[in-house]
């Protein structure tokens, strides 16, 4: 029997090696590999896992193909839904989504659903080129373009003008996939370089910029236009985009606004949030500084505020850029931390050490404004609270120093306030969020649509490209309906 | 790729350009900053609009040479590309008419007052400016300054032109004299617009600063530009530039400015040795 199979485990460089270097951390499965693990898919008729994927990937007809060798067909039939595969397999939570549903998993382990994704992802990239849908090959920017299958509607000119802020994975998911209709699709992004969390946000060593480009390069290779440098809101309103002919818009603007504590000490030298430390790191490769220019001073000890995915980012990175001791400290207990159980093991691994139950309430700093310590009150666990988990509550006198000379912010992103601030019209939510109709994605305003992190607030990369397919058959459904005139 | 169209050198170590950016050119306002990225391998930093123009799609950015990014962009020349420049970023200032408005300006801070000090001449404001540099030589844009001023004071530290002195003893001899200011707008290094809001503040006229604090995206996300403003944290990049100054804590700041020194130091050493490698291969010592 297949099943008795165990699932093959991810390969990886060992932890004293990487923390001296930002490669990829995991190694990726060999074709023996990916093979083995395929075989231990039992096909079942329920077929529960596509149920737990936020964008339907076929899973059990990919799976099957990786079974018979059939590897680039495998991540073709993957991109009939996803866009981004070999993004989606490194950093979807699987275990949350579609292993957790897997019927293997009732037993023993599930299959290793995104480990295959990622293999096949690669596989095509390495061997066979990208490939378009309806098999045209990306021989340019516009490929392939008249012969798209699409069937948007037109104005006498091919299809319609889509406009989309941001080329985070909603605005990439979105953009794509209108592409695929037919539709004229222009990406507007406020940075230099596309990818929007995933270019600032997350390591090297977790997802190589290398693999976002050749992500980037496929959605444009779909005919979509990548409009670098254009700030939405400020270089054009809204109004501007439907003037120059665009007939809707997708507003995928992402969580960007960190959070800080709101404890003293804050704007003390030494004090980034994780977005800014991030964003010098991985945005602006800070790590290869003075080759790069844009600076990034890490200290020898370390506290990271938070227990997130972004949590764990921001200690791995401080670990790489020579920190000798890096600490998350976090107001809960193991059990509560929201980061993947994955990133937790390999941030231990790397010799990451945990402050839980330990709740930061001043930062202490010297006369010339450099951070010294961090004073912080242990905690524990009462009754549970309105999230269902139970409620930190200080232990009075507990309070106690640690010596730190860098501390990273990493307690969550609120919805990117700009845009709302500067166009009138636009209902936001109690958090700042975009209120967007979760079946078709249309905000207060006809014609503008949203999805992603701008209207749930902080979540994952396959949510938001979930949010980007659901507002892109939105966007169809209303240009179909006739709405283009207006 | 933005296009660099004139380059002019204003004074020792201060140049000024005139970049084609129509996007930009056609929505900026007085207070208006871009952020520019000069190439693949730079850093992102925020240069105020000192002036635009619509009609041409123009900007012009004026750069004083203080570090690794701002000497390699005053080496570029006219017909050269920057790689990236984005904005209008910032919130513009808010300008009405008023009975006397006075412009403070310390060294550079003369380029982020300029269309300030002309828009409120347009419309009708009493403009009187004044201008303020370590020596004569670095006084710059004095011609368009008074053609858009109804009168303007100059100081020296080194007594080479006009006042010898601060340009913060003027407004104090201004306010002395009983002059009155409807609003002061200062403009220059940390240490002069701590000094004018100091000026102004027993005198309880409205001063605005303009601040240039350490930026990353320039579009709220990463708060490296903080600053405490009546005891809140602001994003200088989308709640300013402009802040009343007399909220403003410049200490802290002033601290904050300070907090790359160390490797803006080695960012301008390795740049040297980069644009100078005859330097490493120097063996005069050799014998």
């Amino acid at each position: 029997m297949p099943s008795r199979v165990g699932r093959s485990p991810m390969p990886k460089q060992e932890p004293r090696e990487r923390i001296r270097n930002f490669s990829e951390v995991a190694l990726g499965y060999s074709e023996e590999d990916a093979i083995r693990e395929a075989s231990r898919c039992i096909n079942c008729p329920k077929r529960p896992c596509v149920s737990g994927c936020p964008v339907e990937v076929d899973i059990p007809s990919f799976i099957g193909l990786i079974r018979d060798g059939r590897f680039a067909e495998a991540a073709r039939k993957i991109k009939e839904k996803n866009s981004l595969p070999a993004i989606c397999g490194r950093v979807c939570p699987q275990e949350t989504q579609c292993e957790a549903q897997c019927t293997l998993g009732k037993k023993g382990e599930p299959v290793a659903i995104g480990a295959l994704e990622r293999f096949a992802a690669d596989f095509e990239r390495a061997h066979s080129g990208i490939s378009l849908p309806g098999g045209l090959d990306t021989g340019g920017p516009h490929a392939g373009r008249s012969n798209m299958v699409g069937s948007c509607p037109g104005d006498g000119s091919g299809g319609l003008k889509v406009a989309v802020v941001g080329s985070g994975p909603a605005g990439l998911t979105c953009a794509a996939d209108l592409a695929k209709m037919g539709y004229k699709v222009t990406i507007f992004e406020s940075l230099h370089s596309a990818g929007g969390v995933l270019r600032y946000g997350i390591p090297e060593f977790r997802l190589p910029k290398a693999i976002l480009e050749e992500e980037i390069a496929y959605v444009r290779a779909l005919g979509v236009e990548l409009r670098l440098n254009v700030l939405i809101g400020q270089t054009y309103s809204l109004d501007d985009l439907f003037r120059a002919g665009y007939k809707a818009i997708f507003l995928g603007t992402g969580a960007g606004l960190p959070h800080f504590l709101g404890i003293p000490g804050e704007n003390l030298n030494g004090v980034y949030s994780a977005n800014e430390f991030l964003t010098r790191a991985n945005l602006m490769k800070a790590y290869l500084f003075p080759d790069y220019v844009t600076p990034i001073k890490v200290g020898r000890r370390v506290a990271v505020v938070g227990a997130g995915n972004v949590a764990m980012d921001a200690a791995r990175v401080a670990l790489r850029l020579g920190a000798e001791e890096v600490t998350i400290v976090y107001r809960r207990s193991r059990a509560e931390m929201p980061a993947r159980r994955e990133e937790v093991e390999n941030a231990e691994e790397e010799g990451v050490r945990f402050a839980l139950l330990t709740n930061p309430i001043r930062v202490l700093g010297d006369e010339k404004g450099w951070v010294t310590g961090l004073e912080c009150i242990r905690m524990e666990l009462g009754e549970p609270d309105e999230s269902g988990r139970r409620r930190p509550v200080p232990i009075k006198g507990s309070e106690f120093i640690m010596g730190v000379d860098t501390m990273i912010s990493a307690i969550g992103t609120d919805p990117n306030p700009l845009l709302p601030r500067l166009t009138p019209g636009l209902a936001t939510g109690r958090h700042g969020n975009l209120v967007a109709d979760p079946e078709t994605g249309a905000t207060s305003i006809p014609g503008v649509f949203a999805g992603g992190d701008i209207v749930t607030g902080s979540a994952t990369v396959i949510a938001a490209m979930g949010a980007g397919k659901v507002a892109a058959r939105g966007i169809d459904r209303y240009l179909r309906a006739g709405n283009a005139e207006k | 790729m933005y296009r660099i169209v004139r380059k002019e050198v204003l004074a020792p170590r201060i140049k000024s350009f005139l970049i084609e950016a129509p996007e930009i050119a056609a929505k900026a306002k007085p207070g208006h900053f871009v952020v520019v990225r000069l190439d693949e391998k730079g850093e992102r930093i925020p240069l105020t609009i000192a002036d635009y123009d619509a009609a041409s799609g123009t900007i012009e950015l004026v750069v004083q040479e203080v570090g690794r990014t701002t000497y390699q962009m005053g080496m570029l020349e006219a017909g050269q590309y920057i790689q990236d420049v984005v904005g209008p970023l910032g919130t513009p200032m808010h300008i009405e008419k008023v009975d006397c408005v006075v412009f403070v300006a310390g060294g550079l801070g003369v380029a982020p007052i300029y269309p300030k000090a002309r828009r409120h001449y347009e419309i009708g404001s009493r403009v009187v400016s004044l201008i303020g540099a370590q020596n004569k030589d670095l006084l710059i844009m004095r011609d368009r300054m008074e053609k858009v001023s109804h009168e303007v004071r100059y100081s020296t530290d080194d007594g080479s032109f006009g006042h010898h002195g601060f340009v913060t003893e003027l407004l104090k001899e201004m306010l002395d004299s009983g002059a009155k200011i409807s609003e002061v707008v200062a403009v220059g290094p940390l240490v002069m617009m701590r000094a004018a809001c100091r000026v102004t503040e027993p005198f309880g006229v409205k001063t605005i600063v303009s601040l240039n604090p350490i930026m990353v995206d320039g579009t709220g996300m990463c708060g490296s530009c903080r600053v405490t403003v009546g005891g809140e944290t602001k994003f200088s990049c989308v709640d300013g530039p402009a802040f009343d100054g007399h909220k403003v804590d410049f200490g802290e700041l002033i601290a904050r400015q300070n907090r790359f020194l160390a490797e803006e130091r080695l960012a301008m050493e390795h740049f040297t040795r980069g644009i100078a490698p005859e330097r490493e291969e120097c063996r005069c010592h050799q014998g």
